[in-house]
């Protein structure tokens, strides 16, 4: 790919762009959210057209103007958000599109295509029944079906957009495995990734954008991990995990014997002025009991105490008015307005404050937005702007602001920097150090242990339902938690 | 100045087809430009139009409501019926009790297609198509099949008169467009529904009560489709139970030619009304130069793609 541009209405998402991928190699696309990265991209898979440029496959220029071009050339993608039929079975989605059929006939052989299915999971090292629906799946088991659809094709370039922002451990050593078989049978790869470990791991060659301009192009043994994080942000980033010293005063919110569908005997204090971590495998609970105390999910029993207030929400309305706050795991399904913009985003749960009479009160409305905007550095063209038009951070950024403006007293992140890049993680980290520094209770789901470690006073570890362990802040490491998350397996 | 027509344009490209449409009949037709026509064009509009504001709010949430045909046609029965009743000699409050008992029957209709879509999570669609054989059967089962004739004639005026020369009914019409804009845009009520509509989860974590939303949209449906069988029934000084049949396509018609998804979340009120008047006035300017009615409703049904098309070009 060479010369590639492409603009939208105010921005240049790529200027000038070069790609190059021999056969055999994989090469990880790097850069901050909205570098282009994910333009790119959908260019080569023909999702998007772009605007110049020349794509060349084996020497030859080829036109891709549709994702149909691009999989009749070999060119399979996997995004980061799924493009999975819930509706559908795991075997019916893995062959969408490429059905097998029985002998000549219009009808599809279901054994053979069950079959297909199930050999193509074991390539992934996975073992399921393809006959559940997708919608029955976890994120994860999601991210292992989406990828085996596009094993399920002749390969000859493979992109893959954070397909390992959901997965576990174990799951991303065998996609890594099916990843280095892929390039002996010749495929050339191309990998995003935040995950800068995941980079140095795999990689063969490492391309860099920012801001839609190419800005290094490198075998991986020329780049270590600073020069890495040097070129993505364009300057040096002194600690990847700023910490706050741990000040722990009155209780915020205590948790006694809490039991549902999947929790067994849940209890947990949390403080003011410490930071809580949830550590586990996917699966364990930790949404669940995040959903539980937001009032979006019932119990069976239990107490919660919610500033020394017995509380039982019912709805995320009440749990909201009392000042709990959740930040999904899935900002984008959960918890955005994706067509609406982002003032109407960040003012939603808040209305009432803005409330003259009948009507909202336009002019407050914009200033507090505004102030918003400034304070959290949403970087967005203006407050009007939809949502859907902002970068991974910056959303986050705006649920964040949505329930600062409602006047949260206990936030809980859930997944706070999935699909979020360097520069901007860094940024979140700082936020959530401020709002401890403010009085206001965090609690942090994630599975990215390294983040976990890096900004967490406390972690508490679920494993199937349960809490497993609490590992005080000269306690942790990696090894504890992960000990503590397979205990009841 | 270019940058306001620019804006109407990307914003309301249906309206400059309006204007494109009203210069192109006042070319072809003498008669079709005079206070008079348009004025009946007004009153013409205004039975659909009064629904099409009702079905922008279901429509906005991603919901649908099938029924408004039917109620339009229950609710000029139960009104005529009512009005007939003598109450204490009083003819006056027979006429007060005979809106209020239609209004009354469609805000129930609504308030069923609410509960069936909220609490027993039945598509819209289905309920709201269940309900339009309902009552349309109910309308002949009362009546036999007969009209309600024989009213008195302080039943007429709502559908007949004039407020200084402008119908009644395209009077109330601008009034419930011009309210339900207010309450679309400016208050909180209205931003919910553009919530919900959008995604409903989403709209449930933050904290809004959907199903609350649900209901009153549902409501408010059913109120304005009954107001408008009120009119109906006055301006034909009949309960007919085969009024307002098909209106429900008429009214999302027009719902989606102004530019309102049938997805939910996006739309905007101003949008029906460019809507609801480029259809009134297509088939008031064809009847104008004699166009016959088969090729008009081919016309009408072209000029519907045709706008639908042009609003997907425009949210590219």
């Amino acid at each position: 790919m060479q010369n590639i541009s492409k603009s939208y209405p105010g921005v240049k998402a790529l200027d000038n762009v070069k790609l190059e991928l021999q056969a055999g190699e994989v090469l990880c696309l790097v850069g901050e959210n909205g570098a282009g990265k994910s333009t790119l991209i959908k260019i080569l898979s023909g999702a998007i057209n772009k605007d110049s440029g020349e794509i060349f496959i084996n020497e030859k220029e080829v036109e891709i103007k549709s994702p149909f071009d691009a999989r009749s050339l070999g060119i399979e993608v996997i995004y980061q958000d799924f493009k999975l039929v819930p509706e559908l079975s795991i075997a019916e989605n893995i062959l969408l599109g490429d059905e097998p059929l029985s002998g000549n006939s219009l009808f599809i052989d279901k054994k053979k295509m069950k079959e297909a299915a199930y050999l193509t999971l074991k390539r992934l090292g996975e073992e399921i029944d393809v006959e559940l629906k997708v919608k029955n799946l976890s994120v994860a088991k999601r991210q292992i079906v989406e990828i085996a659809k596009a094993l399920s094709g002749k390969i000859k370039i493979m992109a893959m957009d954070e397909p390992t922002a959901s997965l576990s451990k174990s799951e991303t050593e065998n996609l890594f495995n099916v990843i280095g078989k892929l390039k002996e049978e010749g495929a050339g790869i191309i990998y995003i990734s935040h995950r800068i470990e995941e980079i140095f791991r795999i990689a063969d060659k490492i391309t860099v954008l920012r801001d839609g301009k190419l800005i290094n192009a490198c075998p991986v043994y020329e780049a270590d991990r600073k020069k890495l994080i040097k070129w993505m942000v364009g300057r040096d980033l002194e600690d990847e995990y700023p910490r706050v010293v741990c000040n722990r005063k009155h209780e915020i919110l205590r948790i006694e014997n809490v039991n549902s569908k999947r929790l067994k005997n849940i209890s947990i204090t949390l403080y003011e002025r410490e930071i809580l971590g949830l550590a586990g495998l996917n699966g364990a609970g930790r949404s669940e009991l995040a959903n539980i105390i937001f009032g979006a999910k019932g119990k069976n029993s239990g107490k919660i105490f919610f500033l020394n207030k017995e509380v039982d929400f019912k709805s995320p309305r009440e749990a909201i008015d009392a000042g709990v706050a959740l930040l999904t795991e899935d900002r984008n399904l959960y918890g955005l307005l994706m067509q609406m913009s982002v003032k109407e985003n960040i003012s939603i749960s808040n209305l009432v404050s803005l409330i003259k009479g009948p009507f909202i009160r336009k002019k407050s409305e914009k200033k507090a937005v505004k102030e918003f905007i400034s304070k959290l550095k949403i970087k967005t063209p203006s407050s009007e702007t939809k949502v859907e038009n902002l970068s991974g951070g910056n959303r986050q950024k705006v649920v964040l602001a949505r329930w600062l403006f409602s006047n949260a007293k206990l936030i809980i992140f859930d997944e706070p920097t999935i699909g979020i890049d360097i520069g901007v993680k860094y940024e979140i980290y700082n936020l959530i150090n401020q709002l401890v520094d403010n009085g206001i209770g965090i609690i942090i789901i994630s599975s990215d242990l390294p983040e976990l470690i890096g900004i967490c006073h406390r972690i508490a570890v679920m494993s199937n339902g349960e809490i497993s362990g609490e590992l005080n802040e000269d306690e942790i490491n990696q090894e504890k938690i992960m000990e503590l998350a397979v205990v009841n397996l | 100045m270019k940058k306001v027509l620019s804006k109407m344009l990307s914003d309301y490209g249906i309206g400059v087809a309006l204007i494109v449409e009203v210069i192109l009949f006042s070319q072809l037709s003498q008669y079709f430009f005079t206070a008079d026509n348009l004025l009946n064009v007004s009153l013409q509009a205004s039975i659909t139009a009064i629904i099409a504001v009702g079905m922008t709010f279901v429509i906005l949430t991603g919901g649908i409501d099938l029924s408004v045909g039917s109620v339009v046609a229950l609710t000029g029965i139960v009104a005529t019926s009512v009005i007939k009743i003598d109450l204490f000699g009083l003819p006056f409050l027979s006429f007060i009790v005979s809106i209020l008992a239609g209004l009354a029957f469609g805000l129930l209709s609504g308030i069923i297609a609410g509960l069936f879509v909220t609490k027993y999570k039945v598509t819209a669609f289905i309920v709201t198509l269940a309900l339009m054989t309902i009552w349309r059967g109910s309308a002949f089962m009362f009546t036999n099949g007969r009209p309600v004739w024989g009213l008195p004639e302080m039943f007429s005026v709502l559908g007949g008169g004039r407020i200084a020369g402008v119908p009644i009914p395209s009077v109330i019409m601008i009034i419930l467009f011009v309210g339900a804009h207010i309450i679309l845009t400016s208050t909180r009520f209205g931003r919910y529904v553009y919530a919900v509509g959008g995604n409903a989860e989403a709209a449930r974590l933050v904290g809004i009560k959907t199903n609350r939303i649900l209901m009153e949209v549902y409501s408010i449906c059913g109120i304005l489709a009954a107001l408008s069988g009120i009119l109906l029934s006055s301006r034909m000084n009949s309960g007919q139970p085969n009024a307002g049949i098909m209106y429900e396509l008429d009214v999302i018609a027009a719902v989606v030619v102004g530019g309102t998804s049938l997805n939910g979340g996006r739309g905007t009120i101003i949008g029906t009304f460019f809507g609801a008047m480029l259809i009134a006035i297509l088939r008031n300017g064809l009847n104008l130069i004699n166009v016959n009615s088969y090729i008009q409703q081919v016309v009408v049904g072209l000029v519907i793609l045709l706008a639908v098309l042009m609003d997907r070009q425009r949210m590219q």
